[in-house]
């Protein structure tokens, strides 16, 4: 199995809801102190590819589209043990969000001109903006079927096995390569984390850096990144409520103060 | 003329989903849009499209056999041919993994621009914007779709479900040309469910992280039981393995809207609150007085839920009626 598996880096999304905060004329987060870390769906994904490496052999490349840090996510990806990671650099003074019409673009010329691929993950959706377009427009790029949602995948003699959540239990479709296949997390596909000598060995490892130029893009039109859509707010929800805590001199009496409370709701649910 | 389209599954029915969906439809014609066409793709029953014909101004159903089952390619091949015809501008779709799927696929097909979703959909004159939730829950973004149609899947079962219009619109069949996918969906299992789905319970406890294994989720159980409550869980208790990842509520789980929602042990991070955040009453146990939850809970308590919970469950079944 060739697998190339899509990784995106993103604000780190376990900043406390206190600490976040919004740069309104951007119309983006604002990074503050918060690290970058590559996409929990990104390392499922990734992960997911691992455990198919080990069952039916081949090997894994992963592409990442990013700026300045992104190298990161690669090293990180290298380290997990991928075989072979690829950047493509965005330039400077472009969007932070482009849209997902021109990522999926920028991939799919990445991957047309970094090999023939039995499979590309992508995960189902990234922890900043959570779009979840990506995968989907990528699939039409590359003219290949796509599903979604995918926890587990077997092959066997050029046929794929995919298991994938749906909202009342799972399907499994079966066929042959390539396919697009969005990724989404299992108790199964926890990212490993990497062992230190093979995070060290991972700076040993070849990474390819491409620019959009190489890619025969045109830099302008990348830049802009906005034809699809464009975010025009971005805001801070207001919701905050005002919470009883339940009082008493003992736990017995708290308890009992907060079941009160909670059956007045239940009878009036009936 | 900027019409609206809405894309339904027949087999899933004219559920809840579906009816927020012709809601969201009916609100965009309401604010000066124009008319409204459900396109019913699958094993349509009639009951469906007699239903929804009183919810919209044309009903289309494709119910080729090919399409008996769903396919993701095979559901984009006929609405790729189906929703140039129809000349919509807008094209709504809901929140199963069906309408998820094929959303960005569909506008990529039709030349548009594809949103997730979405939880209000406006439209004037061209511009067809959407307010969705970003940053897991943290930040409200508005977006504006450049391309026309906008194909988006609406947050449909918090969505105002659509009135029925007065009229009986017309159904017409559409015949289409498919193409057996390579990769097919080959087996279908739905997974045992007790009681209600979640999505429609009105009481629902909810465990995380804090309890610390699988055995505490049996005490919740009891708990539930007694509250007449369905159960859900915390992305850190399904990961570990504790509970079925059918059970996670939030941005990447089922997204729920009871009228009570106790969160026990759980801290409430935002994109947990993104999938519970709209629940009537909200309550939580933690040992944690200034965990996130509290900022969104009516009733709380900080305490040991060990503490808590097997009296909670006596007192509640005492006081119910
Ligand atoms: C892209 C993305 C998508 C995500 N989607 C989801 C999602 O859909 N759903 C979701 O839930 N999460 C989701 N998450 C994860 C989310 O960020 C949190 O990590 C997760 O919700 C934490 O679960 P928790 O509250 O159970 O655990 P923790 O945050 O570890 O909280 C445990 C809580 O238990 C309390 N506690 C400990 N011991 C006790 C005790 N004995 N009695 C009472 N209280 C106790 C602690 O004080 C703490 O508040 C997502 C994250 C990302 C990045
Ligand atoms: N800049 C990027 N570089 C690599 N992969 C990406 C990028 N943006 C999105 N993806 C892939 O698309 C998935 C879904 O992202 P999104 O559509 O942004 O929610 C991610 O989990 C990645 O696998």
């Amino acid at each position: 199995m060739r697998t190339l598996v899509c990784m995106k880096q993103i604000l780190d999304p376990d900043l406390p809801a206190r600490d976040f905060q919004v740069d309104a004329d951007a119309r983006e987060a604002k990074r503050g102190s918060a690290n970058l870390v590559t996409n929990i769906f990104c390392e499922n994904a990734l992960e997911t590819a691992l455990q198919l490496r080990k069952s039916a052999g081949g090997e894994i490349t992963a592409l990442c589209y990013g700026g300045e840090h992104a190298e990161d996510v690669l090293r990180k990806a290298l380290a997990m043990t991928a075989d072979h990671a690829v950047l493509v650099s965005r330039s400077e003074g472009g969007t932070s969000n482009p849209d997902p019409a021109t990522v999926a673009r920028v991939l799919a010329a990445a991957i047309r001109q970094t090999g023939e691929f039995d499979l590309v993950l992508v995960g189902r959706e990234s922890g900043d903006w959570g779009v979840g377009q990506t995968g989907g427009l990528l699939a039409e790029e590359l003219d290949m079927p796509c599903l979604s949602l995918v926890d587990d995948i077997q092959a066997e003699g050029g046929e794929l096995t995919v298991r994938r959540q749906t909202d009342i239990g799972f399907e499994v479709a079966k066929g042959p390569g390539p396919a697009v296949l969005t990724i989404t997390n299992n108790e199964a596909n926890v990212p490993r984390i990497p062992k230190t000598r093979d995070v060290m060995m991972s700076y040993r490892k070849p990474l390819t850096t491409l620019a959009l130029a190489d890619l025969g893009l045109d830099d302008d039109e990348v830049k802009a990144a906005a034809s699809y859509y464009e975010v025009s707010e971005l805001y801070l929800p207001t919701k905050e409520v005002d919470c009883e805590f339940a009082e008493g001199d003992t736990v017995e009496e708290k308890v009992d103060a907060f079941a009160g409370r909670l059956a007045e709701v239940v009878n009036s649910v009936g | 003329m900027s019409n609206v389209a809405i894309v339904l599954f027949g087999e899933l029915g004219l559920d809840r989903a579906a009816q927020g969906v012709a809601g969201a439809a009916q609100g965009l014609k309401a604010a000066g849009a124009g008319d409204v066409t459900a396109v019913v793709v699958g094993s349509a029953a009639d009951g469906m499209a007699d239903g929804l014909a009183q919810l919209v101004d044309r009903v289309v159903v494709v119910s080729d056999p090919a399409l008996e089952d769903y396919q993701p390619e095979t559901a984009l091949q006929a609405l790729s041919q189906v929703l140039p015809g129809v000349g919509a501008t807008t094209v709504l779709l809901g929140n199963d993994i069906y309408s998820q799927e094929i959303t960005p696929r569909l506008a990529a097909r039709l030349g548009g621009s594809s949103l997730a979703d979405a939880m209000e959909v406006t439209v004037e004159g061209d511009s067809v914007r959407a307010t969705r939730s970003a940053y897991g829950g943290k930040a409200l973004a508005v977006y504006e779709l450049k391309r026309s149609p906008a194909v988006v899947w609406v947050r449909a079962r918090a969505l105002e479900p659509g009135l029925p219009t007065g009229g009986q619109a017309a159904v017409d069949e559409r015949a289409v040309q498919i193409t057996a996918p390579g990769l097919a969906i080959v087996e279908r299992k739905a997974e045992a469910q007790e009681g209600v789905r979640l999505e429609d319970a009105q009481v629902i406890v909810s465990g995380g992280r804090g309890l610390g294994g699988p055995e505490p989720f049996e005490v919740l159980r009891g708990l539930a039981d007694a509250m007449g409550a369905e159960m859900g869980a915390s992305r850190a208790a399904c990961d570990a393995g504790w509970v079925p990842g059918s059970w996670q509520v939030g941005q990447t789980g089922k997204k729920v809207a009871p009228e009570l929602y106790v969160a026990i042990a759980i801290s409430g991070a935002s994109q947990h609150l993104l999938g519970m955040g709209d629940s009537k009453v909200i309550a939580a146990v933690n040992t944690d007085g200034d965990a996130p939850i509290f900022k969104h809970c009516s009733f709380g308590i900080v305490e040991d839920y060990k503490n808590v919970v097997p009296r909670l469950t006596e007192k509640v079944a005492e006081l119910r009626k």
